[in-house]
């Protein structure tokens, strides 16, 4: 006669060390393996979108930096191009450049994050404390130029609120020569690493044909293989006049797509993204980065869904405008938000201390889910 | 690559025009309003089709289109009757990079849409957030619950125009 | 020595013992722990390009008296649903295991706390009575968290205890004593007598030894530091799944006693390397007391020596923890039984041979 067992239910989260945030994942477990996971969400909750309706469009940006609190350029990018869109306007060359080297800055600042939280979560410590060293001189940067660390309200539409400070584009050539060594220094420590390998490679394993289905974009799904990167694939900005190469994983220490695929990916597009502002910076033209700031903002009646490619996947503003100045409904299709949706998928099959290997490697930020 | 054109009349041969209608009034993108209990057999084909392939769902939004009735109730609230919800689905093909937008709208009173999270695996949580925020019900959808908010809010769906904030919640004060 | 010392001036067997057994604890262990805790957050700081506690004390030094007496005035948290008896006796009772272990190390040729034949067997039964209190600890907590963590301690102290105790036989038999105090004695002199490097005897033997001790010392190692749960093995109280593993639910004084008891625990297995294959008290070159005739000075040297080869291998440690990432639980078994355990063995039949012959 067997013995009768039951599965045991795990509660992770929503205050645990490594949910990045507060997620709560309900874990059924068998022993250690998991036989199902259910992710819930809205402990962030504030509701975004609802604020965004009694706001004009400019107010709205500051609301966007507090989504993805880690891109925050990338999200008042996202979120300017849409508007920019349903105006139909142009804005000067100047300020695409500089909104293209914020970007490119944040997406090394995020990718800093995701690599040392991640090194931390599989149990190295240091690692973590030299991105968040380099990630601090990215900081100090956008501090000299728009006097916030965080949350910028940089980037408005049609313009900035401020020029690049006079000493920019020196400290960012500094910090390109600085900062290349640094990345192998950080591939010694932690990409090459032989038991960082054995908790990652084979983990985790997301096919490509799953990931589109599931809508994964950006890093995760370059890893499973797919060159899709919507800098490339669908350019916006001036993005079409740099020449940067797309990683896509190749499964070098396991299987196409799993979790040391995705981490590798970030490690890479921090070099391709380097690639950009050194070339931003030798061609950005002179100019004017208020003159093209309207001084009322009542788009026509329509709509507009646009995206950009954060350091995380496809953020995509969807913005109906009635005519007023306030926006309508402002949708927004964050790439966290899509990629946790994949986790009882990914999860199943797995041990518990793979959990947490497969939800570094996914790359989340709370505030952009919960929104 | 295809337009919207091009695809309203693929669509058009398949499906019998009833169900269809091509909306190109607006300035930026153009959509095509299809039936709300037709939806998700549209999508299936439009997703399987060898010509079309769309098989990124990009973004899928609900929408309070806020066109009935307006009253003020008693208490000075505006309550809004009649008129209709809406979704919007925004899909491309990574294989033919075209992009096309659907829309589908129900009753305010009754709104049933039937799910497409078959088709798309991610409109689930979408949907999800749709029911939870507007009170769409999406037909067949396999695990329809609330996802942001508490499971246990009973105060309605905080996206329609004419949504109150209850005064309390769980004996919390809710406005602060 | 030191006992005979006691016994004279008090008179008393029952207090000179007393005061003996206590000797350790407030010499060693309580100020060890604080040093090493200090010492672990300065080399992590340095590691990480910061600078660690700096306020408190001349760089910090302080800086854990300060946190142990913040400790003791703690409120005591018991949950309301644990096992109360069981949750209020375990970190007693891994204090106590880890406690014990000291009592047959011997510190210098003049102190040793009890001198037991069996000394080395002695340690490794003492040691095995840690996993009784955290699986005790796990348990009574009633928190998932803490019983997983607790289960996988479990398996991996019993498991590493293998591949230590077959290291450990080999130096028996080619010693041929399980005394610890002997054990130092017979690798006295220069540093080329100590075990790593073919042990005292002179002859053929020794050079041939020389490369399975080496292996025979990278097996202990890794073993016993899986057995204090350090990285990368700390996957009982792995903070990243499992919180803090068995003392999730601990606050306080308790918490700081299983705080004490592995750090403590740190030194002892550094001290049973030491021990086995690093001369154990012993000079690697000769004693200053020898050159000037100070006899008195030799123990204290021995002292020395003796923590700083200790310190120096707990230092590894840290070094090891904040370098490494952490194993999973499938591949930490992994790691013993498929490779140190079979390797142990084939090391033990060899050298058998080798003695024998």
């Amino acid at each position: 006669m067997a013995l009768k067992t039951e599965e045991m239910i795990l509660n992770m989260g929503p205050q645990h060390p490594s949910t990045h945030g507060v997620l709560r994942l309900e874990l059924e477990l068998e022993g250690e393996i998991i036989v199902g996971a259910k992710p819930h969400i809205g402990y962030l909750h504030r509701c975004f979108e609802k604020h965004c309706e009694a706001m004009n469009y400019s107010q709205v940006i500051p609301y966007t930096d507090r989504m993805d609190y880690l891109a925050s350029m990338y999200n008042e990018f996202g979120y300017v191009t849409a508007v920019e869109k349903l105006l139909g306007i142009q804005v000067p060359e100047r300020v695409e450049y500089i909104r293209v080297i914020m970007g490119e800055f944040q997406r090394i600042a995020s990718h800093l994050v995701a690599i040392g939280t991640y090194g931390l979560d599989i149990g190295a410590m240091t690692p973590f404390l030299y991105c968040f060293r380099d990630r601090e001189k990215i900081l100090s940067l956008f501090e000299q130029t728009c006097g916030a660390r965080l949350l910028y309200n940089y980037i408005w539409v049609g313009g900035l609120s401020h020029d690049l400070h006079p000493d920019f584009i020196h400290q960012a050539k500094e910090f390109i020569k600085y900062f290349r060594p640094k990345i192998k220094e950080l591939n010694d420590l932690l990409t090459k690493n032989k038991i960082f390998i054995d908790r990652t490679a084979n983990v985790g394993i997301l096919p490509l044909d799953l990931a589109i289905n599931y809508g994964i974009s950006g890093p995760n799904l370059r890893a499973s293989g797919f060159k899709w990167d919507i800098r490339k694939d669908d350019p916006y900005s001036v993005y079409h006049k740099f020449d940067f190469d797309i990683p896509i994983g190749q499964g070098a220490m396991g299987t196409v797509g799993d979790c040391w695929d995705r981490y590798y990916m970030r490690v890479l597009e921090m070099e391709e993204s380097l690639k950009i502002i050194e070339q931003a910076i030798e061609q950005i033209p002179e100019g004017d980065v208020t003159s093209a700031i309207p001084k009322r903002i009542k788009p026509a009646v329509g709509q507009v869904y646009s995206r950009v490619e954060n350091p995380r996947g496809e953020l995509g503003y969807f913005i109906i405008s009635d005519g007023t100045v306030n926006p309508f409904r402002v949708k927004v299709k964050g790439p966290s938000f899509v990629h946790l949706g994949i986790m009882n998928e990914l999860l199943k099959g797995y041990m518990i201390a793979d959990v947490i290997a497969i939800l570094g490697s996914i790359d989340i930020v709370l505030g952009e889910v919960d929104r | 690559m295809k337009t919207t054109e091009d695809i309203f009349e693929i669509l058009k041969t398949n499906f019998g025009e009833s169900i269809l209608e091509l909306i190109s009034t607006q300035p930026i993108e153009k959509y095509i309003r299809i039936n709300n209990f037709e939806i998700d057999k549209v999508c299936l084909f439009l997703k399987d089709n060898e010509d079309l392939l769309f098989d990124n769902l990009m973004n899928l939004s609900g929408v309070d289109d806020a066109n009935g009735k307006k009253t003020l109730s008693a208490n000075g609230t505006q309550i809004i009757s009649g008129g209709t919800l809406s979704v919007f689905y925004h899909i491309e093909s990574t294989k033919y990079r075209h992009k096309l937008v659907l829309k589908t709208s129900a009753e305010r009173e009754k709104p049933d849409i039937a799910s497409v999270s078959k088709i798309w695996r991610h409109a689930n949580w979408h949907e999800r957030e749709a029911f939870d925020l507007l009170g769409i019900n999406f037909l067949n959808h396999p695990d329809l619950r609330r996802i942001l908010m508490p499971y246990d809010w009973e105060a309605g769906f905080p996206l329609r125009k004419d949504y109150e904030n209850p005064e309390f919640y769980l004996g919390m004060k809710v406005p602060y | 020595m030191i006992y005979d010392f006691l016994f004279k001036i008090t008179d008393s067997n029952i207090i000179a013992s007393i005061i003996q057994s206590l000797l350790p604890l407030f010499i060693f262990i309580l100020p060890f722990a604080l040093f090493a805790v200090w010492l672990e957050r300065k080399v992590s700081a340095h590691m990480q390009d910061r600078l660690g506690p700096m306020r408190v004390g001349y760089h910090g030094a302080l800086q854990t008296i300060a946190d142990i007496l913040k400790l003791v005035q703690k409120e005591d948290i018991i949950p309301n649903e644990a096992d109360k008896p069981l949750f209020n006796i375990a970190p007693v009772l891994v204090f106590i295991g880890s406690y014990a272990v000291f009592a047959a190390i011997p510190f210098s040729g003049a102190f040793i706390g009890s001198n037991i034949d069996l000394g080395i067997i002695f340690i490794i039964a003492a040691s095995g009575f840690v996993v009784a209190g955290i699986l005790m600890a796990g348990w009574a907590s009633n928190n998932k968290y803490s019983l997983l963590g607790a289960m996988r301690s479990a398996a991996q102290i019993i498991s590493y205890e293998i591949p230590t105790v077959l290291v450990v036989l080999t130096i028996i038999m080619i010693t041929g004593t399980t005394n610890l105090q002997t054990l130092s004695e017979m690798q006295t002199g220069h540093f080329w007598n100590w075990m790593i490097l073919g042990g005292p005897k002179f002859g053929i033997a020794k050079f041939i030894f020389i490369p399975f001790m080496i292996i025979n010392f990278i097996i202990i190692y890794i073993s016993t530091l899986a057995e204090v749960n350090r990285t990368p093995f700390d996957i009982p109280e792995a903070e990243s799944e499992l919180v803090s593993g068995y003392h999730t639910e601990y606050s306080g004084m308790k918490f700081a006693m299983f705080f004490l008891a592995e750090y403590a625990n740190m030194f002892a297995v550094s001290a049973i390397v030491t021990a086995l294959f690093f001369g154990g008290y012993q000079s690697p070159v000769g004693y200053v007391g020898n050159l000037f005739g100070i006899h008195w000075l030799i123990p204290i040297e021995q002292f020395f020596w003796f923590t700083a080869k200790g310190i120096f291998f707990v230092f590894v440690q840290m070094w090891l923890r904040w370098t490494l990432p952490r194993l999973r639980v499938d591949q930490l078994m992994t790691a013993c039984w498929k490779y140190l355990i079979p390797i142990a063995f084939v090391n033990l039949i060899i050298i058998g041979l080798i003695t024998v012959l």
